[in-house]
Protein backbone atom coordinates (compact mmCIF):
# COMPACT_ATOMS: atom_id res chain seq x y z
CA UNK A 1 0.00 0.00 0.00
CA UNK A 2 0.94 3.36 -1.12
CA UNK A 3 3.72 2.72 -3.25
CA UNK A 4 4.01 5.35 -5.55
CA UNK A 5 6.06 5.90 -8.99
CA UNK A 6 6.51 7.95 -11.73
CA UNK A 7 8.60 7.15 -15.03
CA UNK A 8 9.95 9.22 -17.33
CA UNK A 9 7.10 11.84 -16.63
CA UNK A 10 7.21 15.17 -18.47
CA UNK A 11 4.72 17.85 -18.10
CA UNK A 12 4.75 20.87 -20.29
CA UNK A 13 2.35 24.51 -19.74
CA UNK A 14 1.62 26.26 -22.67
CA UNK A 15 1.33 30.08 -21.58
CA UNK A 16 0.09 33.14 -23.59
CA UNK A 17 2.06 35.98 -23.50
CA UNK A 18 1.11 38.99 -25.06
CA UNK A 19 -0.59 36.64 -28.02
CA UNK A 20 2.77 34.72 -28.00
CA UNK A 21 2.18 31.36 -26.93
CA UNK A 22 5.17 29.63 -25.36
CA UNK A 23 5.73 26.43 -23.58
CA UNK A 24 7.27 25.71 -20.46
CA UNK A 25 8.47 22.46 -19.68
CA UNK A 26 8.24 21.92 -15.96
CA UNK A 27 9.36 18.66 -15.87
CA UNK A 28 11.56 16.47 -18.12
CA UNK A 29 11.41 12.91 -17.95
CA UNK A 30 11.27 12.61 -14.34
CA UNK A 31 11.50 9.05 -12.48
CA UNK A 32 11.31 8.13 -9.30
CA UNK A 33 9.64 5.79 -6.88
CA UNK A 34 8.31 5.72 -3.06
CA UNK A 35 8.60 2.29 -1.35
CA UNK A 36 5.83 1.62 1.26
CA UNK A 37 6.25 3.69 4.63
CA UNK A 38 8.61 5.34 2.95
CA UNK A 39 9.50 9.79 3.26
CA UNK A 40 11.17 11.12 0.11
CA UNK A 41 12.09 14.88 0.16
CA UNK A 42 11.72 16.46 -3.33
CA UNK A 43 14.26 19.32 -3.25
CA UNK A 44 15.70 22.04 -5.33
CA UNK A 45 15.70 25.37 -6.39
CA UNK A 46 12.07 27.63 -6.66
CA UNK A 47 10.31 26.94 -9.89
CA UNK A 48 12.24 23.51 -10.67
CA UNK A 49 9.26 21.71 -10.70
CA UNK A 50 8.65 20.15 -7.29
CA UNK A 51 4.87 21.43 -7.01
CA UNK A 52 4.37 20.37 -10.49
CA UNK A 53 5.22 16.86 -9.50
CA UNK A 54 3.12 16.80 -6.23
CA UNK A 55 0.26 18.14 -8.14
CA UNK A 56 0.36 15.24 -10.63
CA UNK A 57 0.60 12.78 -8.19
CA UNK A 58 -2.54 14.27 -6.51
CA UNK A 59 -4.77 13.50 -9.67
CA UNK A 60 -4.80 18.05 -10.27
CA UNK A 61 -2.67 18.11 -13.46
CA UNK A 62 -2.53 14.95 -15.85
CA UNK A 63 1.56 14.30 -16.84
CA UNK A 64 1.79 15.26 -20.50
CA UNK A 65 4.46 12.21 -21.02
CA UNK A 66 4.87 9.22 -18.75
CA UNK A 67 3.74 6.75 -16.59
CA UNK A 68 2.48 7.69 -13.14
CA UNK A 69 1.33 4.66 -10.52
CA UNK A 70 -0.02 4.26 -6.86
CA UNK A 71 0.15 0.56 -6.06
CA UNK A 72 0.67 -0.12 -9.97
CA UNK A 73 -2.47 1.49 -10.56
CA UNK A 74 -2.33 4.43 -13.16
CA UNK A 75 -3.35 8.13 -11.39
CA UNK A 76 -6.60 9.16 -12.64
CA UNK A 77 -7.46 12.03 -10.73
CA UNK A 78 -8.07 12.56 -7.07
CA UNK A 79 -8.91 10.30 -4.72
CA UNK A 80 -8.80 9.44 -0.55
CA UNK A 81 -5.26 7.30 -0.87
CA UNK A 82 -3.58 10.85 -1.30
CA UNK A 83 -3.65 13.76 0.71
CA UNK A 84 -2.20 16.96 -0.62
CA UNK A 85 -0.72 19.95 1.96
CA UNK A 86 -0.71 22.78 -0.68
CA UNK A 87 1.78 25.30 -0.69
CA UNK A 88 -0.16 28.20 0.33
CA UNK A 89 -2.86 26.04 2.41
CA UNK A 90 -5.64 26.99 0.51
CA UNK A 91 -8.11 27.13 3.55
CA UNK A 92 -11.92 27.85 2.44
CA UNK A 93 -11.98 31.30 4.30
CA UNK A 94 -16.19 31.48 5.24
CA UNK A 95 -15.07 28.47 7.54
CA UNK A 96 -13.00 28.59 11.31
CA UNK A 97 -9.94 26.47 11.35
CA UNK A 98 -12.06 23.12 12.84
CA UNK A 99 -14.54 23.52 9.64
CA UNK A 100 -12.33 23.55 7.54
CA UNK A 101 -10.88 20.21 8.85
CA UNK A 102 -14.16 18.64 8.84
CA UNK A 103 -14.88 19.59 5.34
CA UNK A 104 -12.16 17.53 3.99
CA UNK A 105 -13.59 14.57 6.82
CA UNK A 106 -16.87 15.02 5.49
CA UNK A 107 -16.16 15.02 2.19
CA UNK A 108 -14.83 11.40 2.93
CA UNK A 109 -18.03 10.46 4.15
CA UNK A 110 -17.35 10.77 8.03
CA UNK A 111 -20.82 12.15 9.56
CA UNK A 112 -22.23 12.81 13.07
CA UNK A 113 -20.24 13.98 16.58
CA UNK A 114 -17.13 12.08 15.22
CA UNK A 115 -16.54 14.55 12.81
CA UNK A 116 -15.84 17.53 14.66
CA UNK A 117 -13.87 15.10 17.15
CA UNK A 118 -11.90 13.72 15.26
CA UNK A 119 -11.02 17.56 13.42
CA UNK A 120 -10.34 18.53 17.15
CA UNK A 121 -8.04 15.97 17.59
CA UNK A 122 -5.73 16.48 14.61
CA UNK A 123 -5.78 20.52 15.24
CA UNK A 124 -4.41 19.45 18.44
CA UNK A 125 -1.87 17.55 17.14
CA UNK A 126 -0.15 20.95 15.31
CA UNK A 127 -1.03 23.24 18.26
CA UNK A 128 -4.15 24.97 16.84
CA UNK A 129 -6.80 23.74 19.68
CA UNK A 130 -7.49 26.92 20.68
CA UNK A 131 -7.87 28.71 17.28
CA UNK A 132 -10.40 26.22 16.32
CA UNK A 133 -13.01 29.09 15.97
CA UNK A 134 -11.28 31.40 13.89
CA UNK A 135 -11.60 32.23 10.69
CA UNK A 136 -8.46 31.92 8.06
CA UNK A 137 -8.32 35.78 8.05
CA UNK A 138 -7.78 35.72 11.62
CA UNK A 139 -4.77 32.89 11.96
CA UNK A 140 -1.26 33.67 11.04
CA UNK A 141 0.62 32.17 8.02
CA UNK A 142 2.30 29.59 10.45
CA UNK A 143 -1.15 28.58 11.24
CA UNK A 144 -3.00 28.42 8.14
CA UNK A 145 -0.72 26.39 7.27
CA UNK A 146 -1.19 23.72 9.95
CA UNK A 147 -4.74 24.09 9.45
CA UNK A 148 -3.73 23.15 5.89
CA UNK A 149 -2.42 19.66 7.65
CA UNK A 150 -4.28 18.56 9.42
CA UNK A 151 -6.71 18.91 7.17
CA UNK A 152 -4.76 16.63 5.05
CA UNK A 153 -3.40 14.26 8.11
CA UNK A 154 -7.47 13.96 9.10
CA UNK A 155 -8.30 12.55 6.22
CA UNK A 156 -5.88 9.46 6.99
CA UNK A 157 -4.77 9.27 3.39
CA UNK A 158 -1.75 6.29 2.46
CA UNK A 159 0.14 8.84 0.83
CA UNK A 160 0.52 12.16 2.29
CA UNK A 161 1.84 14.78 -0.12
CA UNK A 162 3.62 17.57 1.34
CA UNK A 163 4.14 20.81 -0.21
CA UNK A 164 6.83 22.97 1.51
CA UNK A 165 4.32 22.28 4.94
CA UNK A 166 6.76 23.99 7.76
CA UNK A 167 7.90 26.75 5.41
CA UNK A 168 6.29 29.29 7.17
CA UNK A 169 6.63 27.91 10.72
CA UNK A 170 9.38 29.36 13.61
CA UNK A 171 11.97 26.89 14.25
CA UNK A 172 10.43 25.87 17.32
CA UNK A 173 7.28 24.53 15.64
CA UNK A 174 9.20 23.58 13.09
CA UNK A 175 10.98 21.05 14.84
CA UNK A 176 7.95 20.07 17.00
CA UNK A 177 5.73 19.11 13.74
CA UNK A 178 9.09 17.17 12.46
CA UNK A 179 8.95 15.29 14.95
CA UNK A 180 5.32 14.88 15.14
CA UNK A 181 5.45 13.73 11.54
CA UNK A 182 7.71 11.53 12.06
CA UNK A 183 5.96 9.74 14.83
CA UNK A 184 2.61 9.75 13.11
CA UNK A 185 4.49 8.47 9.80
CA UNK A 186 6.06 5.44 12.45
CA UNK A 187 2.53 4.77 13.74
CA UNK A 188 0.69 4.47 10.81
CA UNK A 189 3.53 3.36 8.23
CA UNK A 190 1.90 6.30 5.69
CA UNK A 191 4.43 7.38 2.80
CA UNK A 192 5.53 10.40 2.30
CA UNK A 193 6.41 12.89 -0.56
CA UNK A 194 7.93 16.05 0.96
CA UNK A 195 9.21 19.36 -0.53
CA UNK A 196 10.96 21.12 1.31
CA UNK A 197 13.70 23.72 1.20
CA UNK A 198 15.71 23.38 3.63
CA UNK A 199 18.67 21.15 3.67
CA UNK A 200 18.50 20.20 7.36
CA UNK A 201 15.03 19.39 6.90
CA UNK A 202 15.61 17.48 4.22
CA UNK A 203 18.34 15.14 5.62
CA UNK A 204 16.17 14.79 8.82
CA UNK A 205 13.28 13.81 7.48
CA UNK A 206 13.67 11.59 4.44
CA UNK A 207 14.81 7.89 3.39
CA UNK A 208 15.87 9.22 0.02
CA UNK A 209 16.02 12.80 -1.27
CA UNK A 210 15.20 13.57 -4.87
CA UNK A 211 17.29 16.71 -5.61
CA UNK A 212 15.64 18.32 -8.80
CA UNK A 213 17.02 21.37 -11.21
CA UNK A 214 15.04 22.73 -13.74
CA UNK A 215 12.76 20.12 -14.58
CA UNK A 216 15.16 17.08 -14.40
CA UNK A 217 16.26 15.00 -11.40
CA UNK A 218 19.96 15.59 -10.50
CA UNK A 219 20.69 13.27 -8.03
CA UNK A 220 18.82 10.57 -6.12
CA UNK A 221 20.40 10.27 -2.35
CA UNK A 222 19.73 7.26 0.16
CA UNK A 223 19.67 8.91 3.39
CA UNK A 224 20.32 5.74 6.29
CA UNK A 225 19.72 8.44 9.24
CA UNK A 226 15.94 7.87 9.89
CA UNK A 227 16.16 4.23 9.94
CA UNK A 228 18.79 4.11 13.21
CA UNK A 229 16.31 5.78 15.05
CA UNK A 230 17.47 8.17 17.12
CA UNK A 231 15.53 10.99 18.49
CA UNK A 232 16.14 14.56 16.04
CA UNK A 233 18.88 16.05 18.09
CA UNK A 234 21.32 13.24 18.24
CA UNK A 235 20.56 12.93 14.71
CA UNK A 236 21.87 16.07 13.73
CA UNK A 237 24.95 15.18 15.77
CA UNK A 238 25.65 12.54 13.42
CA UNK A 239 28.66 12.22 11.25
CA UNK A 240 26.24 10.88 8.74
CA UNK A 241 24.05 14.14 8.87
CA UNK A 242 27.33 16.29 8.26
CA UNK A 243 28.17 14.01 5.17
CA UNK A 244 24.72 13.20 3.95
CA UNK A 245 24.07 17.02 4.13
CA UNK A 246 26.96 17.76 2.48
CA UNK A 247 25.97 15.52 -0.55
CA UNK A 248 23.02 17.51 -0.97
CA UNK A 249 24.21 20.47 -0.67
CA UNK A 250 26.53 19.44 -3.69
CA UNK A 251 24.31 17.77 -5.55
CA UNK A 252 21.78 21.15 -5.43
CA UNK A 253 25.00 23.29 -6.17
CA UNK A 254 27.30 21.87 -9.22
CA UNK A 255 26.67 22.61 -12.44
CA UNK A 256 24.73 19.34 -14.77
CA UNK A 257 27.73 17.12 -14.85
CA UNK A 258 28.09 13.62 -16.98
CA UNK A 259 26.32 12.46 -14.18
CA UNK A 260 22.60 12.34 -16.11
CA UNK A 261 22.47 11.11 -19.10
CA UNK A 262 19.84 13.83 -20.95
CA UNK B 1 -4.69 41.43 13.02
CA UNK B 2 -2.09 39.90 15.88
CA UNK B 3 -3.89 38.44 18.97
CA UNK B 4 -2.00 40.49 21.78
CA UNK B 5 -2.93 44.23 20.00
CA UNK B 6 -6.69 43.61 19.89
CA UNK B 7 -7.01 45.41 23.31
CA UNK B 8 -5.01 48.35 22.41
CA UNK B 9 -7.57 48.41 19.05
CA UNK B 10 -10.42 48.38 21.51
CA UNK B 11 -9.27 51.21 23.38
CA UNK B 12 -8.19 53.32 20.53
CA UNK B 13 -12.61 53.47 19.73
CA UNK B 14 -13.17 53.85 23.02
CA UNK B 15 -11.00 57.13 22.56
CA UNK B 16 -12.53 58.12 19.36
CA UNK B 17 -16.03 57.31 20.76
CA UNK B 18 -15.52 60.06 23.66
CA UNK B 19 -13.84 62.73 21.36
CA UNK B 20 -16.10 62.73 18.26
CA UNK B 21 -19.65 63.33 17.92
CA UNK B 22 -21.67 60.10 16.37
CA UNK B 23 -22.02 60.01 12.91
CA UNK B 24 -26.20 59.33 13.05
CA UNK B 25 -26.18 63.01 14.99
CA UNK B 26 -24.06 64.80 12.09
CA UNK B 27 -26.69 62.95 9.65
CA UNK B 28 -29.58 63.93 11.28
CA UNK B 29 -28.40 67.56 11.61
CA UNK B 30 -28.09 67.97 8.12
CA UNK B 31 -31.44 66.38 7.31
CA UNK B 32 -32.96 68.86 9.73
CA UNK B 33 -30.73 71.70 8.11
CA UNK B 34 -32.09 70.30 4.62
CA UNK B 35 -35.59 70.35 5.73
CA UNK B 36 -35.64 73.74 7.11
CA UNK B 37 -33.89 75.46 3.87
CA UNK B 38 -36.66 73.78 1.95
CA UNK B 39 -39.35 74.85 4.00
CA UNK B 40 -37.60 78.74 4.10
CA UNK B 41 -37.68 78.79 0.16
CA UNK B 42 -40.33 76.37 -0.69
CA UNK B 43 -42.98 78.34 0.57
CA UNK B 44 -42.08 81.42 -1.25
CA UNK B 45 -42.78 78.97 -4.47
CA UNK B 46 -45.79 78.13 -6.81
CA UNK B 47 -47.60 75.47 -5.11
CA UNK B 48 -47.84 74.07 -9.01
CA UNK B 49 -43.72 74.77 -9.19
CA UNK B 50 -42.57 73.13 -6.27
CA UNK B 51 -44.07 72.20 -2.61
CA UNK B 52 -42.47 72.55 0.81
CA UNK B 53 -42.34 70.10 3.42
CA UNK B 54 -45.21 71.20 5.68
CA UNK B 55 -47.42 70.92 2.65
CA UNK B 56 -46.15 67.72 2.11
CA UNK B 57 -46.69 66.62 5.60
CA UNK B 58 -50.61 67.75 5.39
CA UNK B 59 -51.14 65.81 1.98
CA UNK B 60 -49.23 63.05 3.43
CA UNK B 61 -51.32 63.10 6.48
CA UNK B 62 -54.90 63.41 4.26
CA UNK B 63 -53.95 60.51 2.49
CA UNK B 64 -52.66 58.21 5.78
CA UNK B 65 -56.68 59.10 6.64
CA UNK B 66 -58.23 58.41 3.72
CA UNK B 67 -56.59 54.57 3.65
CA UNK B 68 -54.91 55.68 -0.24
CA UNK B 69 -51.25 55.82 0.90
CA UNK B 70 -51.60 52.31 2.55
CA UNK B 71 -53.56 50.47 0.15
CA UNK B 72 -50.98 52.06 -2.75
CA UNK B 73 -48.18 50.82 -0.53
CA UNK B 74 -49.25 47.80 -0.23
CA UNK B 75 -50.40 46.83 -4.53
CA UNK B 76 -46.72 48.50 -4.64
CA UNK B 77 -44.66 46.10 -2.50
CA UNK B 78 -46.74 42.87 -3.53
CA UNK B 79 -45.56 43.38 -6.96
CA UNK B 80 -42.12 44.60 -5.59
CA UNK B 81 -41.73 41.56 -3.61
CA UNK B 82 -42.80 38.90 -6.28
CA UNK B 83 -40.64 40.23 -9.28
CA UNK B 84 -37.97 40.86 -6.93
CA UNK B 85 -37.83 37.45 -5.34
CA UNK B 86 -38.59 35.36 -8.52
CA UNK B 87 -35.44 37.61 -9.99
CA UNK B 88 -33.17 36.60 -6.59
CA UNK B 89 -34.69 32.46 -7.40
CA UNK B 90 -34.18 32.80 -10.62
CA UNK B 91 -31.15 34.59 -11.03
CA UNK B 92 -28.78 33.37 -8.47
CA UNK B 93 -28.82 29.60 -10.17
CA UNK B 94 -28.79 30.92 -13.30
CA UNK B 95 -25.59 32.76 -12.87
CA UNK B 96 -24.18 30.09 -10.86
CA UNK B 97 -24.51 27.60 -14.26
CA UNK B 98 -23.57 30.41 -16.34
CA UNK B 99 -20.43 30.95 -14.95
CA UNK B 100 -19.41 27.36 -14.51
CA UNK B 101 -19.82 25.83 -17.93
CA UNK B 102 -17.95 26.96 -20.50
CA UNK B 103 -20.70 26.01 -23.02
CA UNK B 104 -23.71 28.25 -21.20
CA UNK B 105 -21.66 30.85 -20.79
CA UNK B 106 -20.96 31.22 -24.59
CA UNK B 107 -24.53 30.11 -25.82
CA UNK B 108 -26.48 32.51 -23.06
CA UNK B 109 -24.27 34.65 -21.68
CA UNK B 110 -24.27 36.75 -24.43
CA UNK B 111 -28.42 37.18 -23.81
CA UNK B 112 -27.57 38.09 -20.26
CA UNK B 113 -25.43 41.11 -21.25
CA UNK B 114 -27.49 42.20 -24.01
CA UNK B 115 -30.61 42.09 -21.52
CA UNK B 116 -29.19 44.15 -18.69
CA UNK B 117 -28.39 46.80 -21.11
CA UNK B 118 -31.75 46.74 -22.85
CA UNK B 119 -33.83 50.04 -22.38
CA UNK B 120 -36.48 48.44 -20.60
CA UNK B 121 -38.74 51.16 -20.40
CA UNK B 122 -39.06 51.05 -24.04
CA UNK B 123 -40.92 47.46 -24.08
CA UNK B 124 -43.62 48.31 -21.15
CA UNK B 125 -46.31 49.10 -23.80
CA UNK B 126 -45.86 46.03 -25.49
CA UNK B 127 -45.16 44.43 -21.71
CA UNK B 128 -48.93 45.60 -21.12
CA UNK B 129 -50.43 44.20 -24.53
CA UNK B 130 -48.99 41.17 -23.14
CA UNK B 131 -50.34 40.73 -19.47
CA UNK B 132 -52.95 44.03 -19.31
CA UNK B 133 -52.77 46.56 -16.64
CA UNK B 134 -52.42 44.60 -13.58
CA UNK B 135 -50.85 42.92 -11.22
CA UNK B 136 -48.87 40.68 -13.51
CA UNK B 137 -47.76 43.56 -15.50
CA UNK B 138 -45.72 45.05 -12.77
CA UNK B 139 -44.09 42.23 -11.23
CA UNK B 140 -42.85 41.41 -14.85
CA UNK B 141 -41.49 44.63 -15.29
CA UNK B 142 -39.67 44.49 -11.69
CA UNK B 143 -38.51 40.63 -12.34
CA UNK B 144 -37.19 41.87 -15.96
CA UNK B 145 -34.94 44.93 -14.51
CA UNK B 146 -33.84 43.08 -11.40
CA UNK B 147 -32.96 39.77 -12.53
CA UNK B 148 -30.27 40.82 -14.88
CA UNK B 149 -28.04 42.44 -12.62
CA UNK B 150 -27.85 39.27 -10.10
CA UNK B 151 -27.29 37.31 -12.73
CA UNK B 152 -24.38 39.10 -14.18
CA UNK B 153 -22.89 39.99 -10.53
CA UNK B 154 -23.09 36.33 -9.80
CA UNK B 155 -21.50 34.55 -13.07
CA UNK B 156 -18.41 37.01 -12.86
CA UNK B 157 -18.11 36.34 -9.22
CA UNK B 158 -17.97 32.43 -10.05
CA UNK B 159 -15.37 33.41 -12.62
CA UNK B 160 -13.61 34.91 -10.04
CA UNK B 161 -13.46 31.76 -7.96
CA UNK B 162 -9.70 31.11 -7.04
CA UNK B 163 -8.86 27.96 -9.44
CA UNK B 164 -7.37 26.64 -5.88
CA UNK B 165 -10.12 26.89 -3.90
CA UNK B 166 -11.94 24.70 -6.24
CA UNK B 167 -9.10 22.49 -6.19
CA UNK B 168 -9.43 21.61 -2.74
CA UNK B 169 -12.91 20.24 -3.36
CA UNK B 170 -11.25 18.45 -6.07
CA UNK B 171 -8.63 17.04 -4.06
CA UNK B 172 -10.87 15.42 -1.84
CA UNK B 173 -12.99 14.14 -4.22
CA UNK B 174 -16.07 16.67 -3.91
CA UNK B 175 -18.32 15.31 -6.63
CA UNK B 176 -19.42 19.00 -9.01
CA UNK B 177 -22.91 19.55 -7.32
CA UNK B 178 -20.59 19.67 -3.45
CA UNK B 179 -18.33 21.51 -5.59
CA UNK B 180 -21.11 24.27 -6.81
CA UNK B 181 -22.69 24.58 -3.23
CA UNK B 182 -19.70 24.07 -0.78
CA UNK B 183 -17.21 26.12 -2.93
CA UNK B 184 -18.25 27.91 -5.27
CA UNK B 185 -20.98 29.42 -3.89
CA UNK B 186 -20.08 30.49 -0.95
CA UNK B 187 -17.44 31.73 -2.66
CA UNK B 188 -19.34 34.10 -4.84
CA UNK B 189 -21.53 35.14 -2.19
CA UNK B 190 -19.88 38.72 -1.84
CA UNK B 191 -20.89 39.13 -5.48
CA UNK B 192 -24.31 37.41 -5.38
CA UNK B 193 -25.25 40.01 -2.57
CA UNK B 194 -24.06 43.02 -4.52
CA UNK B 195 -25.90 42.18 -7.10
CA UNK B 196 -29.02 41.77 -5.26
CA UNK B 197 -28.02 44.91 -3.60
CA UNK B 198 -27.77 46.26 -7.01
CA UNK B 199 -31.24 45.23 -7.98
CA UNK B 200 -33.03 46.57 -5.45
CA UNK B 201 -32.50 50.02 -6.81
CA UNK B 202 -33.35 48.92 -10.17
CA UNK B 203 -36.65 47.17 -9.14
CA UNK B 204 -38.13 50.22 -7.27
CA UNK B 205 -37.41 52.15 -10.12
CA UNK B 206 -39.39 49.27 -12.18
CA UNK B 207 -42.04 49.31 -10.24
CA UNK B 208 -42.88 53.07 -10.18
CA UNK B 209 -42.14 52.85 -13.91
CA UNK B 210 -44.75 50.11 -14.23
CA UNK B 211 -47.04 52.52 -12.49
CA UNK B 212 -46.78 55.17 -14.65
CA UNK B 213 -47.53 53.17 -17.69
CA UNK B 214 -50.75 51.51 -15.92
CA UNK B 215 -51.50 54.28 -13.74
CA UNK B 216 -54.29 52.10 -11.92
CA UNK B 217 -52.90 51.37 -9.04
CA UNK B 218 -49.65 51.22 -6.13
CA UNK B 219 -47.18 54.53 -5.22
CA UNK B 220 -46.76 55.37 -8.91
CA UNK B 221 -50.19 56.18 -9.94
CA UNK B 222 -50.73 58.35 -7.11
CA UNK B 223 -47.74 60.39 -8.38
CA UNK B 224 -49.27 60.68 -12.21
CA UNK B 225 -52.51 61.43 -10.99
CA UNK B 226 -50.78 64.21 -8.53
CA UNK B 227 -48.92 65.57 -11.16
CA UNK B 228 -51.71 65.44 -13.73
CA UNK B 229 -53.95 67.48 -11.36
CA UNK B 230 -50.84 69.48 -10.64
CA UNK B 231 -51.16 68.67 -7.05
CA UNK B 232 -47.17 68.99 -5.82
CA UNK B 233 -47.30 68.52 -2.36
CA UNK B 234 -49.43 64.95 -3.23
CA UNK B 235 -46.92 64.06 -5.57
CA UNK B 236 -44.26 64.52 -3.42
CA UNK B 237 -45.61 61.85 -0.60
CA UNK B 238 -45.15 58.63 -2.56
CA UNK B 239 -41.95 59.72 -3.99
CA UNK B 240 -40.49 60.59 -0.63
CA UNK B 241 -42.39 57.08 0.92
CA UNK B 242 -40.27 55.58 -2.28
CA UNK B 243 -36.87 57.03 -1.12
CA UNK B 244 -37.47 55.78 2.29
CA UNK B 245 -38.54 52.12 1.42
CA UNK B 246 -35.72 51.97 -1.45
CA UNK B 247 -33.24 52.99 1.57
CA UNK B 248 -34.49 50.21 4.24
CA UNK B 249 -34.38 48.10 1.97
CA UNK B 250 -31.02 48.46 0.27
CA UNK B 251 -30.28 47.96 4.52
CA UNK B 252 -31.51 45.34 5.08
CA UNK B 253 -30.09 43.35 2.04
CA UNK B 254 -26.73 44.99 3.51
CA UNK B 255 -27.88 43.13 7.17
CA UNK B 256 -28.49 40.09 5.06
CA UNK B 257 -25.12 40.05 3.47
CA UNK B 258 -23.19 40.85 6.88
CA UNK B 259 -25.17 37.62 7.90
CA UNK B 260 -23.82 35.62 5.72
CA UNK B 261 -21.11 36.69 4.22
CA UNK B 262 -18.94 37.79 7.60
CA UNK B 263 -15.82 37.01 6.35
CA UNK B 264 -16.16 39.14 3.70
CA UNK B 265 -17.07 42.79 5.33
CA UNK B 266 -14.41 41.67 7.48
CA UNK B 267 -11.59 40.76 5.28
CA UNK B 268 -12.35 44.49 3.50
CA UNK B 269 -11.41 46.22 6.15
CA UNK B 270 -14.49 48.43 6.25
CA UNK B 271 -16.14 46.62 9.38
CA UNK B 272 -15.81 49.50 11.96
CA UNK B 273 -16.27 52.05 9.04
N1 LIG C 1 -0.35 26.28 -14.40
C1 LIG C 1 0.83 26.62 -14.94
N2 LIG C 1 0.88 27.24 -16.11
C2 LIG C 1 2.07 27.58 -16.66
N3 LIG C 1 3.25 27.35 -16.11
C3 LIG C 1 3.27 26.73 -14.92
C4 LIG C 1 2.08 26.33 -14.27
N4 LIG C 1 2.40 25.74 -13.11
C5 LIG C 1 3.75 25.77 -13.04
N5 LIG C 1 4.29 26.36 -14.13
C6 LIG C 1 5.73 26.55 -14.42
O1 LIG C 1 6.37 25.33 -14.19
C7 LIG C 1 7.63 25.53 -13.54
C8 LIG C 1 7.67 24.72 -12.25
O2 LIG C 1 6.77 25.26 -11.32
P1 LIG C 1 6.55 24.65 -9.88
O3 LIG C 1 5.44 25.37 -9.26
O4 LIG C 1 6.41 23.18 -10.01
O5 LIG C 1 7.92 25.00 -9.18
P2 LIG C 1 8.40 24.68 -7.69
O6 LIG C 1 9.58 23.80 -7.80
O7 LIG C 1 7.28 24.20 -6.87
O8 LIG C 1 8.89 26.11 -7.21
P3 LIG C 1 8.79 26.77 -5.73
O9 LIG C 1 9.89 26.19 -4.93
O10 LIG C 1 9.02 28.22 -6.01
O11 LIG C 1 7.44 26.47 -5.19
C9 LIG C 1 7.76 27.02 -13.37
O12 LIG C 1 8.57 27.52 -14.39
C10 LIG C 1 6.36 27.56 -13.51
O13 LIG C 1 6.38 28.83 -14.09
MG1 LIG D 1 6.22 24.96 -5.28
Amino acid sequence: MGQVSLKDVSKSFALRIENKTQIVHALKSVSFDVAESEIVVLIGPSGCGKTTALRILMGLETASRGKVTIDGREIKGCGYDRGLVFQHAELLPWLSAVKNVMFGLEMKGMRGPELKETAMRYLDLVGLKDAADRRPYQLSGGMKQRVGIARALAIDPEVLLMDEPFGALDAQTRENLQAELLDIQKRTGKSIVFVTHDLDEAVLLADRIVVMRSGYVQEIIDVPLRKLGLDMATARATPTFGQIRLKVWEALHNQPTSSHAH
Amino acid sequence: MSNEKKPVIVDDMAIKLKREVPNWVITLSSVVLVLLLWEYFGRNVNPIFGSHPVAIGIAFWKMVKSGLLLKALAQSLQAFIVGYGLSVIVGIPLGLLIGRSRVLEASIGVFVTAAYAMPLVALVPLLVLWFGLGFTVKAAVVFLMAVFPIVINTWLGVRGVPKTLIEVGKSLVAPPHVVMMRIVLPATLPYIMAGTKLAVGRAVVAMVIAEFFTAISGLGSIIINAANSFDTAAMFVPVIVIMILATGLNSFVGWIERRVAPWHTEMSGRSES
